[in-house]
């Protein structure tokens, strides 16, 4: 017997599709896509959202979510064109021979059970192991993927381990049954990039020992080039590039892999403070409403005028919470916040009209910044009429303008939010903010939604409406390479103190504090063996460990 | 835009049962209260549906008390769409004590039957169509406050609420602009269920005696005036039954339409 362990040939995946005012009708999502993979090799599938992955990795057990059918090809699993079976076969291959991990491992395990219990749910019910077989499995498994007290952890129900544990878990689920192939699917995109490592190197130990062979399926080419022996690039259904990891990554040969390669590499000359900050935090302190801790801890940070402050952290730092204290959302309990040259009152009921107009923000999530019953024209319209009185023609004339700012044209003025694609969706929230032409813009993680090459082309053009509009911006952002593209100033956020804060270059140089080193070690880099080197230099334990 | 079979039938007959409302002394063959024939009559060219209790024609009667009892319903869903949302929306956006004050007084309300709050308000009060309009919408506004406050929760924490909050607009805005047309589908397909509701509602109270007084027709008042020639198998009696039975269906069929259309597009032009 070979040791091809998948084979696909020709892959096409259809999907019904109901536009609102036609006939549902069929369309062809998957356009013929082959591929091979060897016992114990991993492939990495990567694209943009939209491009099919998930659907084609889902079709290695021959599944369609909702609406999607396979609709012509091969796909061989052990010798077996297991298209050719019907459900019967098909459920004694799924959870037993081949097997998934999702990328929302919160979502995905029952919370009213215990994860021994899931764990082993499948290689029981599937005859594989005997129950006791199968928990002694688990719990080397646990072990090999570097859970704490894999003898009890099983013992504990989903909310009582972290986000990073857990998504572990979910791996030792779907190795547990001793499978072929396993499905990565996005298995660390929800993850901090602190604990992204290490679940990447307990996967990638954990395929390496057990011989498996997986399909592992993500939008980062960094993150999958540290796995991965093959990678295969897709683009809307169709295969763009097609070839070992190191071919893709050190000589790819068709411009959308070049284009997702070189990602990132956006370059930003950093400017020299001003004399005068916009805005400066002044020993902000403050929690939530009817709790007992303190989310920010004396704050001190300083924005200069038409610059960008970077706040950097993992989930839980604080950083959006200082974006609240400073638009008022969220008083302080002290401290003090100065907006070009007045104190802003800590209340957003007392603060000036003026004050709102200058001080703007951007949100991560545009599809539910805009208020999806208004057309583009309101949405932008709206703080000209609000802030500068504006009608008519002349409010108009200001929305077109504000629209060829943006790389958007006027064709766009009458569309629902609903009809534009996710890039222009941000473009359209970041033209809003700046028709108060205000005097500063929080970005609250505005690229962190969005593919690679689309948000590049969002920090872009940020960048050029600084140069252009003088406008600063305080950038709060989990993502290291953002911050190295964008920012003149760095604030690092650990447990809602600030822990190291300056210049760009002094931030990002050496000698590190211990966090910062994490942090910026963390990032993954387009490059083969990064994941072994970071592993094996760096001085802290990540929180989700 | 293609409509659906289902709502193709719900909007004829809901559309039928309006026209004959509306022009009811032009359609009906007979007056009100005219005493044209025999006790009971059965059903002849003459009276399509027979003749009732008094002698009086009972398509004539179904006719206008269609008109009353759909003239009711309808004052009164729209007097308790408009009190219940505009105070669930407030409630849910200012919240705080405001938001406690009017919830628990809905609540308290709410923790006492309908109909036997109605009927103790009825036999103090005198029996007029403003007052059964009033004490109905009122009444009923106690619901679509619960509704509404609750899709308003849910809407008031979307990021286009803060935005616009942050912009500084006003209560009025937030409500009237940002919520309200998020609101809509829900609302809509409460409001046909709502609007059977008081038709039953008011059926009821006058099949009791304290609704729409005689000799003023409506179909819950038919009912008691034709109930004993059942027990001399006339069917006048269940005439009105039907009549609501039909209107009820057909209601909900363009409801379910309305909520359907409204929530799958997702733009929203509906």
């Amino acid at each position: 017997m070979s040791d091809l362990m998948l084979k696909v040939r020709d892959l096409k995946i259809g999907a019904t599709v109901y536009p609102p005012n036609a006939k549902p009708h069929d369309i062809e999502i998957v356009h013929g896509v082959s591929f091979d993979l060897d016992k114990g090799k991993v492939l990495g599938l990567i694209g943009e959202s939209g491009a099919g992955k998930s659907t084609i990795g889902l079709s290695a057990m021959a599944y369609g979510r909702g609406g999607v059918k396979i609709t012509g090809g091969e796909v061989w699993v052990n010798g077996v064109d297991i298209l050719k079976h019907g459900i019967g076969d098909l459920r004694k291959l799924r959870g037993a021979d081949v097997t998934y991990v999702s990328q929302s491992a919160a979502a995905s395990f029952n919370p009213a059970k215990r994860i021994m219990e899931q764990v082993t749910e499948a290689a029981v019910s599937q005859g594989k192991f005997s129950r006791r077989d199968a928990e002694a499995r688990a719990v080397e498994l646990f072990d090999k993927l570097g859970l704490p007290d894999p003898e009890n952890i099983g013992s504990r129900y989903p909310h009582q381990v972290s986000g990073g544990q857990l998504q572990r878990c979910m791996t030792a689920l779907a190795l547990c049954p001793q499978p072929d192939l396993v499905v990565f699917d996005e298995p660390t995109t929800a993850l901090d990039v602190t604990t992204q490592i290490d679940v990447l190197m307990a996967i990638k130990a954990a395929i390496r020992d057990t011989g498996v062979a997986a399909l592992y399926i993500t939008h980062d080419l960094a993150v999958v080039a540290q796995v991965s022996d093959d990678i295969m690039v897709l683009k809307m259904g169709e295969t763009v590039e097609y070839g070992p990891v190191d071919q893709i990554i050190n000589n790819p040969q068709e411009d959308y892999t070049q284009a997702l390669v070189s990602v990132r590499s956006i370059d930003h000359e950093e400017k020299a403070a001003t004399p005068e900050p916009v805005l400066t935090v002044s020993n902000v302190t403050a929690r939530y409403k009817g709790t007992n801790f303190d989310v920010l801890k004396n704050i001190n940070v300083e924005l200069h005028p038409g610059q960008t402050l970077a706040v950097v952290g993992e989930s839980g730092s604080g950083k959006s919470t200082l974006a609240r204290v400073i638009t008022g959302l969220l008083p302080p309990s002290t401290g003090q916040i100065d907006f070009a040259g007045r104190t802003l009152s800590p209340d957003l009921a007392q603060r000036s009209k003026e004050d709102l107009r200058e001080l703007q923000m951007i949100y991560q999530m545009a599809d539910v910044a805009m208020n999806p019953r208004q057309t583009v024209g309101t949405i932008i319209g709206r703080p000209l009429e609000f802030y500068f009185g504006m009608r008519g023609a002349e409010k108009q004339k200001r929305i077109k303008e504000l629209l060829d700012e943006i790389e958007m044209g006027d064709g766009f003025i009458d569309r629902y939010p609903a009809e534009l694609s996710g890039g222009q969706k941000q473009r359209v929230c970041i033209a809003r903010s700046l028709a108060a032409k205000p005097k500063i813009i929080i970005c609250d993680e505005v690229t962190s939604a969005l593919d690679p090459l689309v948000a590049d082309g969002i920090l872009k053009l940020l960048l050029d409406l600084q140069k252009r509009e003088g406008v600063a911006y305080l950038f709060i952002t989990h993502d290291l390479a953002t911050v190295k593209a964008i920012a003149d100033s760095i604030a690092v956020m650990y447990q809602g103190e600030v822990v190291r804060y300056g210049s760009k270059s002094k931030v990002l140089s050496p000698p590190f504090d211990d966090y910062t080193d994490l942090l910026l070690s963390s990032v993954p880099e387009m490059k083969l063996g990064w994941l072994e080197d970071v592993i094996a230099n760096r001085k802290m334990e990540s929180a989700g460990n | 835009m293609r409509i659906p079979l289902s709502a193709m039938i719900g909007l004829f007959f809901t559309a039928m049962y309006f026209f004959i409302a509306i022009f009811a002394p032009w359609i009906a063959p007979y007056g009100l209260t005219e005493s044209v024939g025999d006790v009971w009559e059965p059903m002849s060219s003459r009276h399509w549906l027979g003749t009732d209790s008094i002698g009086r024609d009972l398509l004539s009667r179904m006719i206008y008390g269609g008109r009353t009892t759909i003239f009711v319903a309808t004052a009164a869903t729209i007097l308790s769409f408009t009190l219940g949302s505009i105070l669930g929306f407030f409630a849910a956006v200012v919240g705080g004590w405001a938001d406690q004050a009017i919830s628990r007084f809905v609540d308290l309300i709410m923790s006492m039957p309908s109909l036997i709050f109605a009927l103790v308000v009825l036999s103090v009060m005198p029996v007029t169509m403003t007052v059964l309009i009033l004490l109905m919408g009122l009444l009923d506004s106690t619901r679509v406050f619960r509704l509404s406050r609750a899709v308003a929760l849910d809407i008031n924490v979307m990021d286009y609420v803060e935005a616009a909050k942050l912009r500084g607009e006003g209560r009025a805005w937030i409500i009237f602009r940002e919520i309200l047309p998020n609101a809509l589908s829900p609302l809509v397909a409460e409001m046909g269920l709502r609007f059977i509701f008081m038709i039953l509602f008011v059926s009821t109270l006058s099949f009791l005696g304290l609704g729409v007084q005689p000799p003023a027709a409506d179909w819950g008042g038919i009912v008691k005036e034709n109930k004993e020639g059942i027990i001399y198998g006339v069917p006048a009696a269940l005439m009105p039954a039907i009549a609501i039975a039909t209107l009820a269906i057909s209601v909900n069929l363009v409801a379910d339409w309305v909520l359907n259309r409204t929530t799958s597009l997702k733009g929203g032009r509906g």
